[in-house]
């Protein structure tokens, strides 16, 4: 299946910003959240993007 | 005039011809068609084109009207053939880091139609001087017709359209800039890190107001981008998206920011290796030609 344009994941350490039909992943601190962030990158092949310093996503491009 | 001498013209014209398209066949640095295999097959089509063109001069002259019919077998012929390269080069662009896109696609592959009809005009014309002058007039005649297909050869490249500086690269928060021209948003901080230091950033600002046109043209961005990578090579592999050349464009006065990611960091050499990508047929437009803003039909 290709995937285009999607958000496959979520990563942030304020659960309550986020919610909805992406797994969502949610961190104790900021170094977790990097971590997290550039693993699923890394497995996902997909671009971790910033939209807060707290939520993360990783996209499908 | 006696089956002799035909012969003679349209082997003058057939060798003309086949040279026209062994000249215009150029593996550079994009390496296609590629070498031997590739070169076989173009310049067996040469040939080919070659007779057709050759073969028609005595078919007229000899009444024989209905022979002509088969030209049209040969544009069909050569229809196939930028079906061909398009399907071919389609298909391996996939696997490419960066992609050459469709309208780069197209531009090779229109090229290679055309250019069997010049070796089948080269041909054409050759035969022709040779049966009406001799075969020194037609000798002149096939060094003209491969001079003038050379110079059908050579379209206009970027440096002619735009001029090319370089320019920062820098990160505000998590959006990754070139000048003032936003490219795209990284949110790790390593991966920020790595474009830094592999990351170079240009800005091509057009000369005039067509050329605005021109390179906003998707098709010729993703060329750019893959001809830069092609020859200086890219800092990139298939599991780090992120890392990925790219082309922005500023909406206030058309300038676009190129943000590469090449192997060999040498500004000079980037600029001149931007400046030589093609300016794609298919990207050209000119919008200062249209009639009805200069006030009806001309």
């Amino acid at each position: 299946m290709i995937v285009e344009k999607a958000i496959l994941a979520i990563i942030t350490t304020k659960e309550e910003q986020v919610s909805g039909g992406a797994p969502i992943f949610i961190c104790t601190s900021n170094e977790e959240l990097q971590l997290f962030s550039t693993n699923l990158e890394a497995i996902m092949d997909g671009i971790a993007h910033r939209l807060s310093d707290d939520v993360y996503i990783i996209v499908k491009h | 005039m006696g089956i002799e001498s035909y012969l003679q013209a349209i082997l003058f014209g057939v060798v003309a011809g086949t040279l026209a398209r062994l000249i215009t066949l150029r593996s550079d640095y994009r390496q296609y068609p590629t070498y031997l295999h590739g070169r076989i097959i173009h310049l067996s089509l040469g040939f080919i084109a070659a007779s057709l063109g050759a073969l028609a001069i005595p078919a007229l002259l000899e009444m024989e009207f209905t022979a002509v019919t088969f030209l049209t077998v040969a544009a069909t012929q050569f229809r196939d053939v930028r079906n061909m390269e398009r399907n071919t080069l389609t298909e391996l662009d996939q696997f490419e880091l960066v992609p050459r896109g469709s309208t780069y696609i197209e531009g090779i592959a229109i090229s290679f139609e055309g250019r069997n009809y010049l070796v089948m005009f080269a041909a054409f014309l050759t035969t022709l001087a040779y049966i009406t002058w001799g075969w020194f007039p037609s000798t002149v005649v096939g060094v003209l017709t491969i001079i003038a297909a050379l110079s059908f050869m050579s379209g206009s490249a970027l440096r002619d359209i735009v001029e090319i500086e370089e320019s920062d690269i820098s990160f505000d928060g998590a959006g990754l800039y070139v000048d003032n021209i936003y490219i795209m948003n990284i949110g790790i901080e390593e991966r920020q890190e790595e474009i830094l230091k592999y990351g170079m950033g240009f800005i091509l600002k057009p000369k005039n107001i067509n050329v605005i046109t021109t390179i906003s043209n998707l098709g010729q961005q993703q060329a750019i981008l893959h001809d830069v990578s092609a020859t200086l090579g890219v800092y990139k592999d298939s599991g780090t998206p992120a890392l990925t050349p790219l082309i922005k464009r500023d909406l206030d006065d058309g300038r676009l920011g190129v943000f590469i990611l090449p192997l060999i960091r040498d500004p000079e050499l980037t600029k001149k290796v931007i400046g030589s990508v093609p300016v794609l047929e298919n990207a050209i437009k000119m919008p200062t030609e249209a009639t009805f803003l200069k006030g009806g039909k001309k």
